[in-house]
């Protein structure tokens, strides 16, 4: 038998660099093995110590996370993040990136993305009960981008429509720096009770390992390592790397498995992600503590006369690992022919803690799997931060000639338009749960039977973090807590997906290190632990990477659908208040960018202290039912907050501005240069952190409760008639603002 | 009252469905019988189930779709059995897919093409109710206009036209997409459906066929309730 693992000479040093190894990771290969590897052992080490599998540069910073919390059922290391939302269940999440197949090929790159972080939440147990996408495209003028827009919203929206979970909330933004290398994260969130989660440790030396699900194609073949290096000419050509997706099969996965989970069949499972059967089967016995044996004929294949490498290495869709307790296999059995899915016993446990892999009667593969996954390569890259941008002045802009059109103009660009065209094309109304819709701070699921709900949002503002890393990281959390306190959420935990360009150039290095300190800070005294989530590097072309996006996927409870909000005015004469400090912060800002052509400047200080603060005391105002409309402030500050809650309760607003106070607390910087007054176009556009807009029937009692809370908190005008006024600018009617804002999507996809 | 839901690999509202007939059946004035209150789910390889007032086939994506919408599913052994009760006058029910199903069988008339804007589309619609005299519609008023969702890729009705021109005199015509006044205009049609239609009856009225989802608007925590009393009237009609 040894016989066939002889292989001196097999493996040149041009196959182990196609296969992504450096020289000195292949020193270690043959240090592990204590031989050189055939190719079957190369594919396999090759894929588990990828960027995408092995985390290598990005582990020890990873560690600095906080994870913990009384909430946290399990945090990261299984395939989503668990956390308990009482009344015995759990919340089951994780947000992934699907960045590299989705340029190459974007309806199928998104589709399996979708297909994918699905598998990882009901492979735990849980159903899946709604789906977020955060995506990134191109400047809107580039060749590629209305293609890989149309394809990847077509993508996402079949594959989840398909599998009917409804896909409820995320973002779509443009920027030039994406040209080259799009994102697509896709979150999904489920409910499980929470003593019936199921775990990928395997246990029972003996017990059966059993393959369901699709059969194995020659898709997808090495997608891992395509996923963690750069783009050149010639990327399109990796096009058979991408997997092609099959919701229906999904679906049926979804049901068969959940039927089986209610029986006591199984030991592990887990669902065959990245690197497919080698890197299921191998974390599973790893995390056990045991070996494995696979004999490959009995892997169900698609195609005649695959290989060992093939199969192993194929990341073909929808299929899951599982291992059973002896004697459940009619069982299970049963129960995958009932859906008509493949089922096959294709190896056991063993005690030996080797992956022995057998073919046609012969060990084609031996591998060590403790040895192989302490090996596993680990780096602390060398890093160098950027300095700090210097402020912007908003005293030094000249200010628009009037303050509507300027909105106007805004609302109606790429980046702050209505994202209807995309949502419209997903069914976000499946499952009959979704209180809240999208186009809100946060979307709204009601928990299956009760009244009460999870708020979900995803979020991130590349140009913050380019700008300042540690403070867009932080700002990420912040927005997305904020969003989850202004429909009236409980925030309680986050999932990150951190997409960078190349972690071995120390400046991007840099920027992925002061996000994740900034992501750890804010979550921390916001108090929601990073449970589980993705990095995905290399995010570059031609030398050129990405703008640092550390999405964050947050998840809030609701305890009483009838104590909840949305941004749409309810009703004419409530006074609108806006709760927050308003210091006019236009560095990095949209209105900076947009309108002045300007990308430079500080981003905006986030004040985590001032932000837990005046959220909790909004949220305790919508709890109480003291407001009737709520909307947190972000891109495009007062002005793009309030033009989108008229637009939503189709109802005008007079706005003035209050006399001006000059604020106790001192900025750190001193604050604007020069700056006596905050100058109108600054108080209307800037990008002020921890702060809202609310409309209260009530309005002095609401500013009372703020000045005891010491929350900043100020008039700034009336709900009413058909226009919105700011000041310094015309009315505009809210027919004219609706059709900006809902033009330009529809017209650049040409309709 | 009893009710049963078909459940095809791939469809995706029989829950939903459930929920909402269950909501009516529970209110309805028979309910104090036993089993009455939870419509059952019937699966799909199952063609022996038991008698019930009324039949379902919810929305989804049947055996995937593949092929043509509905056309796997027509021929499944509960289909079969649908088909033989229906023509017996047991009342049957199709939303989205289940429509899609039903014209696969030939219980209704017509077919489906992908939607004019060859999109999915997501979204309340309004429909007007085009007659009230049917075992459906009967707790509507006539020409009452319905917020209710759509969700589907192809929705696109079609029929030739001596067909719709029977469908037009015998009344078989349910539901049409409507403005906010009640009128029939091409912008208040969400796929390009023929005559504005978005919902169908058989012959006797003892059939109907809707793209639009009422399930999902039958409940006040999801911003409507236009949806309901098609499942009050069905249950009052049926208790």
């Amino acid at each position: 038998m040894r016989a066939n693992l002889q292989t001196s000479g097999e493996i040149s040093p041009e196959i182990v660099a196609e296969h992504g190894l450096s020289e000195a990771e292949f020193a270690r290969v043959i240090e592990v093995l204590g031989r050189e590897p055939n190719l079957l052992e190369l594919g396999i080490f090759s894929v588990m110590w990828s960027e995408h599998c092995s985390y290598k540069s990005s582990k020890i910073w990873l560690k600095t996370l906080p994870t913990e919390g009384p909430q946290v059922i399990h945090g990261p290391g299984e395939n989503a993040g668990v956390i308990d939302i009482g009344e015995g269940l759990a919340a089951v999440f994780k947000m992934e990136s699907h960045n590299h197949p989705s340029y190459i090929e974007p309806y199928q790159g998104a589709a399996t993305g979708v297909g994918g972080i699905l598998r990882d939440v009901f492979t735990m147990g849980a159903r899946p009960v709604a789906n977020l996408n955060a995506l990134r495209f191109g400047d809107p003028d580039h060749p590629k981008t209305r293609h890989l827009l149309a394809g990847v919203v077509a993508g996402i929206g079949d594959y989840g429509n398909c599998v009917g979970v409804p896909t409820v909330g995320g973002e779509v933004n443009f920027d030039a720096g994406y040209d080259g290398n799009i994102l697509v994260n896709a979150m999904t969130v489920g409910i499980a009770p929470k003593d019936r989660i199921f775990t990928s440790g395997a246990s029972g030396a003996g017990n059966p390992v059993v393959y369901v699900g699709s059969k194995t194609g020659r898709d997808g073949i090495h997608g891992a390592t395509m996923a963690s290096a750069e783009f050149g000419a010639g990327s399109e050509t990796k096009r058979p790397t991408v997997q092609v997706g099959d919701p229906f099969t999904e679906k049926l996965l979804i049901e068969a498995c959940l039927e089986l989970m209610a029986t006591d069949a199984i030991v592990a499972i887990q669902d065959m992600g990245a690197a497919g059967l080698t890197c299921t089967s191998f974390e599973m016995a790893s995390k056990g503590g045991l070996g494995v044996e696979l004999d490959l004929d009995t892997v169900p294949c698609r195609e005649a006369a695959m290989t060992a490498y093939e199969i192993m290495l194929s990341e073909s869709q929808e299929r899951m690992l599982m291992v059973l307790k002896p004697g459940k296999e009619d069982l299970a059995r049963a129960v995958f022919e009932k859906w008509d899915l493949d089922f096959a016993v294709v190896g056991r446990l063993t005690e030996t803690g080797r992956m022995v892999l057998k073919m046609d009667g012969a060990v084609v593969g031996d591998l060590p799997i403790d040895p192989l996954a302490e090996a596993s390569p680990e780096y602390d890259r060398p890093w160098t931060a950027a300095p700090r941008p210097a402020e912007v002045d908003p005293a030094s802009l000249a200010p628009p000639e009037d303050t509507g059109r300027a909105l106007l103009s805004l609302i109606g660009a790429p980046d702050l338009c209505s994202r209807r065209w995309v949502w419209e094309q997903y069914d976000h109304m499946v499952m009959a749960d979704t209180v809240g819709r999208p186009g809100g701070d946060a979307a709204l699921v009601r928990i299956h039977g009760s009244d009460r709900a999870l708020a979900i949002t995803t979020d991130c503002t590349p140009r913050y973090c380019q700008a300042d890393p540690k403070a867009g990281g932080a700002q990420a959390v912040a927005e997305a807590w904020r969003n989850l306190t202004a429909v009236g959420a409980q925030p309680l935990a986050v999932t990150d997906n951190l997409n960078f360009g190349n972690p071995e150039r120390p400046e991007i290095m840099g920027q992925f290190v002061g996000c994740v300190q900034g992501i750890a800070e804010a979550c921390r005294v916001l108090g929601t632990p990073v449970v589980s989530g993705n990095v995905s590097f290399y995010n570059e072309t031609n030398g050129k990477g990405i703008p640092p996006t550390p999405v964050i996927g947050a998840v809030g409870l609701v305890d009483d659908i009838a104590r909840t909000t949305d941004i749409a005015f309810k009703a004419g004469g409530e006074a609108i208040l806006l709760i927050g400090e308003t210091r006019g912060h236009l560095g990095a800002s949209i209105y900076l960018r947009d309108l002045m052509g300007r990308r430079e400047g500080a981003a905006p200080p986030v004040d985590l202290a001032a932000e837990k603060r005046n959220g909790d005391f909004v949220r305790a105002l919508i709890r109480a039912g003291r407001v009737s409309a709520c909307h947190d402030l972000a891109d495009g500050g007062l002005a793009v907050a309030l033009a989108e809650m008229a637009l939503a309760g189709d109802l005008g607003a007079e706005i003035a501005r209050p006399a001006i106070k000059r604020p106790a607390i001192k900025q750190p910087g001193g604050g604007p240069p020069g700056a006596d007054e905050t100058p109108l176009h600054a108080w209307l556009f800037g990008e002020d952190q921890a702060r809202y807009l609310v409309t209260a029937p009530e309005a002095a009692a609401v500013l009372e409760a703020a000045g005891e809370a010491g929350v900043p908190a100020a008039c700034i005008g009336t709900t009413g008639g058909t226009a919105l006024t700011l000041p310094g600018g015309e009315p505009i009617f809210l027919g004219e603002l609706r059709a900006a804002h809902e033009g330009w999507l529809p017209r650049y996809m040409g309709e | 009252m009893k009710a049963a839901i078909i459940v095809f690999p791939g469809s995706n509202c029989d829950r939903d469905v459930q929920v909402a007939l269950g909501r009516s059946m529970r209110a309805g004035p028979g309910a104090k019988r036993a089993g009455d209150g939870a419509p059952v789910m019937v699966w799909h390889k199952d063609a022996d189930f038991d008698k019930v007032d009324l039949i379902v086939l919810p929305g989804g994506f049947a055996y995937g779709d593949y092929l043509r919408c509905g056309a796997m599913a027509a021929h499944s052994p509960a289909m079969r059995e649908v088909v033989r009760r229906a023509r017996k006058g047991v009342p049957v029910l199709g939303i989205c897919n289940g429509f899609q199903v039903l014209t696969e069988t030939g219980l209704l008339p017509g077919a489906f093409l992908p939607n004019a804007s060859l999109k999915f589309v997501c979204r309340d619609v309004l429909i007007r109710v085009e007659t009230s005299q049917s075992l459906f519609t009967s707790a509507y008023e006539t020409g009452q206009t319905l917020r209710v969702p759509v969700a589907h890729h192809d929705g696109n009705y079609v029929a030739g036209e001596d067909q719709l021109e029977r469908l037009e005199a015998r009344g078989q015509i349910a539901f049409r997409y409507c403005d906010q006044d009640g009128e029939m205009t091409a912008q208040a049609n969400p796929n390009g459906a023929a005559r504005n239609i978005a919902g169908v009856f058989n012959e006797a009225k003892t059939v109907l066929g809707m793209m639009p989802h009422p399930e999902r608007l039958a409940d006040p925590a999801l911003g409507g309730t236009d949806g309901r009393p098609l499942f009050d009237g069905l249950v009052a009609a049926l208790s």
